[in-house]
């Protein structure tokens, strides 16, 4: 198991070197002069020019410049805003618990929804609740989910008036934020009705960012349990005269659930590709919005770090993801 | 019977055949053909456009700002489906849409089959570092979260259509490059390339020839999913205002220059999308279709 570990984490180095070179790649083949971008419009005289490009290590050959820029990494400088003046990486920790909340509840729908739904079919194969279901998850899995949550704000926010239109919380309500989870700090305030604000605020969006994991989910977990049921361990268990119940929730439930573990953990990078879109239609405070932002001020050191930050992030939970896969996977555990 | 049949079916292994046997499955899937007649629909709507359409899709009639459609108080039937901000006529612009997004899909797969073909061959044929370097790539391209490099190659190339383009091939090519490289992992040992090989076919010929004729399934399953995606993807980027650039009617850029009418005029941001969405659809049934009637395994069951 230890063995296995570290060949996952030896594999990701490379990557992760791989990751670097693109960021520090990406602000070099930008066009334009750095040192003449961020004088602006005033521009500078060519002694302040040369100096500015030897303060900045701009003069040096490109691979010490890599090094610089990794050699900072280590020590946590992600560099700085242009816009807000503030450490790249200080803004990132403060947007990301919103992102977070919001990818959190998106997993826990499609996880809640999916997978029974998944295991209904499975098992009445071919009934009209495993065809209605398979029908929703292939348009759910084909929905523009930037176009869905439009909708949705036509429906509940226009329409009906039931939810707000943007944000993550009412105006009317102000309470510290230690957690940086709107739901769990809305509740430690202890003042009425901002708990409902806060969850108001969240359903849509959540909804949306869902759509896509869930029918993925679903038709996964549908077709992981087909297989598993034409087993021949699952037509012994079910010989042996054990309940139904018994042979699909521990039999099959079990084994089937090896792959879909594998595609919840996949749905991470779909979860933070999908924030970008939804945060973008809800103005929610996230990561997501914050790197649209960032592109259209064309604020390079934040979309430089946050390409970063993000990879980085869904690197990590696919380690984590695979690490569970190897737990609960007694091929692996025991090889 | 028995010989009946066999006379009317073409003699087994010849492309005809294996046409018909392809077809015999694929027809088992109902949404798959559904799925085939609209994608069969929306070309034919592509390619007519100009004669289908009943406005120019770009002029403005300053008369008729935000016209509901037809059937709504307010509408009418010189303007069906209603009109946007600035008057242009929403059907004309959906029918015209159909040809970037069709456009975008064929010109994005393209690139990214071909470039992920070579990859994917010289990489599983070679092996040894050379294997190791080019897969390394593609896992760092991976672990990107693929509308987030997407957005990021775009804002440094220039915001536009080719250039959105480029950015959602680059992002979809590593699947078509790691597919490649396994079945070429699979077929390379076998008999018939020693065969070949023996019989004196250099590296090229092996490679593109003898081989990856044996490992085109996976492919084609994975282009149809790279389709839609890349439709999907590109209306995104245009939505984001880093695709097509107005008064282009691509459906994603005619969805971002409705957002801010929502709650006025439910028109202009309804049936963008449901093209969006029905087009999507269509390529993914039919991409279910595929893959059932080209993978040997599903077919036992």
């Amino acid at each position: 198991m230890i063995k296995f570990i570290l060949g996952r984490l030896s594999y990701l180095i490379p990557t992760f070197i791989g990751i670097t070179i693109v960021a520090f790649g990406f602000v070099r083949i930008l066009p334009g002069d750095p040192v003449l971008l961020m004088a602006g419009e005033r521009g500078m005289s060519p002694e302040h020019y040369q100096e500015m490009m030897a303060r900045l290590g701009f003069d040096r050959p490109i691979w010490q410049q890599y090094l610089d820029y990794l050699w900072k990494l280590l020590h946590g400088d992600f560099g700085n805003s242009i816009v807000t003046k503030q450490p790249v990486l200080s803004d990132f920790l403060t947007l990301f618990p919103a992102t977070l909340e919001l990818a959190f509840c998106a997993i826990v729908i499609a996880v809640v929804i999916g997978v029974p739904v998944g295991v209904l079919a499975a098992l009445k194969r071919g009934s009209w609740f495993d065809q209605v279901t398979m029908t929703s998850a292939l348009v759910g899995y084909s929905m523009p989910i930037f176009w869905w949550g439009l909708l949705l704000i036509i429906l509940f926010s226009g329409n009906l008036g039931w939810t707000p239109v943007s944000g993550r919380m009412s105006l009317l309500y102000y309470f510290p934020t230690p957690t940086g989870f709107m739901l769990i700090d809305s509740l430690m305030s202890g003042q009425k009705g901002a708990f409902a604000s806060a969850a108001s605020h969240l359903i849509l969006p959540s909804i949306v960012l869902a759509t896509i994991p869930l029918a993925v989910i679903a038709r996964q977990t549908r077709s992981a349990m087909l297989e598993v049921l034409s087993e021949d361990y699952v037509r012994t268990a079910r010989a042996k005269g054990l309940t139904p119940r018994r042979v699909v929730g521990v039999h099959a439930l079990r084994n089937a659930m090896i792959p879909v573990i594998t595609t919840i953990g996949l749905q991470v990078g779909v979860l933070m590709a999908g924030a970008i879109l939804t945060e973008t239609i809800f103005s929610w405070p996230g990561i997501g919005k914050w790197m649209v932002d960032s592109i259209s001020r064309r604020d390079y050191p934040v979309v430089q770090s946050g390409l970063l930050l993000i990879a980085g992030i869904v690197m990590v939970v696919n380690l984590v993801v695979d690490l569970l896969y190897g737990l609960i996977n007694p091929r692996i555990r025991h090889s | 019977m028995a010989d009946t049949t066999a006379s009317k079916s073409p003699a087994p292994g010849t492309s005809r055949q294996m046409l018909a046997e392809f077809w015999f499955y694929f027809r088992e899937n109902r949404g798959a053909v559904y799925g085939l007649y609209v994608f069969l629909a929306l070309v034919a709507i592509a390619l007519l456009a100009p004669l289908l359409a009943p406005h120019d899709p770009i002029i403005q009639d300053r008369g008729a700002l935000l016209v509901p459609p037809f059937w709504q108080d307010g509408g009418n039937a010189n303007y069906l489906l209603g009109t946007d901000a600035v008057g242009r006529d929403i059907l004309s612009r959906l029918i015209f849409g159909a040809r970037y997004s069709l456009f975008i899909g064929v010109v994005v797969v393209t690139i990214a089959l071909v470039g992920g073909i070579v990859i994917g061959v010289v990489a599983g044929f070679f092996g040894g570092w050379i294997d190791m370097v080019i897969m390394r790539v593609m896992d760092v391209i991976l672990a990107f979260p693929s509308l987030l490099l997407a957005l990021v190659l775009v804002a440094v190339l220039g915001p536009g259509l080719t250039n959105a383009m480029i950015a959602i091939a680059i992002v979809s090519q590593p699947h078509f490059a790691r597919l490649t490289r396994a079945s070429v992992l699979g077929e390379k040992d076998r008999e018939y390339v020693m065969a070949a090989r023996v019989a004196g076919a250099g590296n090229m010929r092996l490679m593109f020839r003898t081989i990856l004729p044996n490992c085109l399934a996976p492919l084609i399953v994975q282009a149809t999913l790279s389709f839609s995606g890349a439709i999907l993807d590109a209306a995104a980027l245009g939505f984001l205002g880093m695709g097509a650039q107005p008064p282009t009617p691509e459906w994603g850029t005619m969805l971002a220059e409705a957002r801010e009418f929502i709650l006025r005029a439910w028109w202009v941001v309804t049936f963008p999308g449901l093209a969006i969405l029905i087009t999507v659809l269509a390529i993914n049934l039919m991409g279910d279709g595929l893959r059932d009637a080209l993978d040997p395994k599903l077919k036992r069951s």
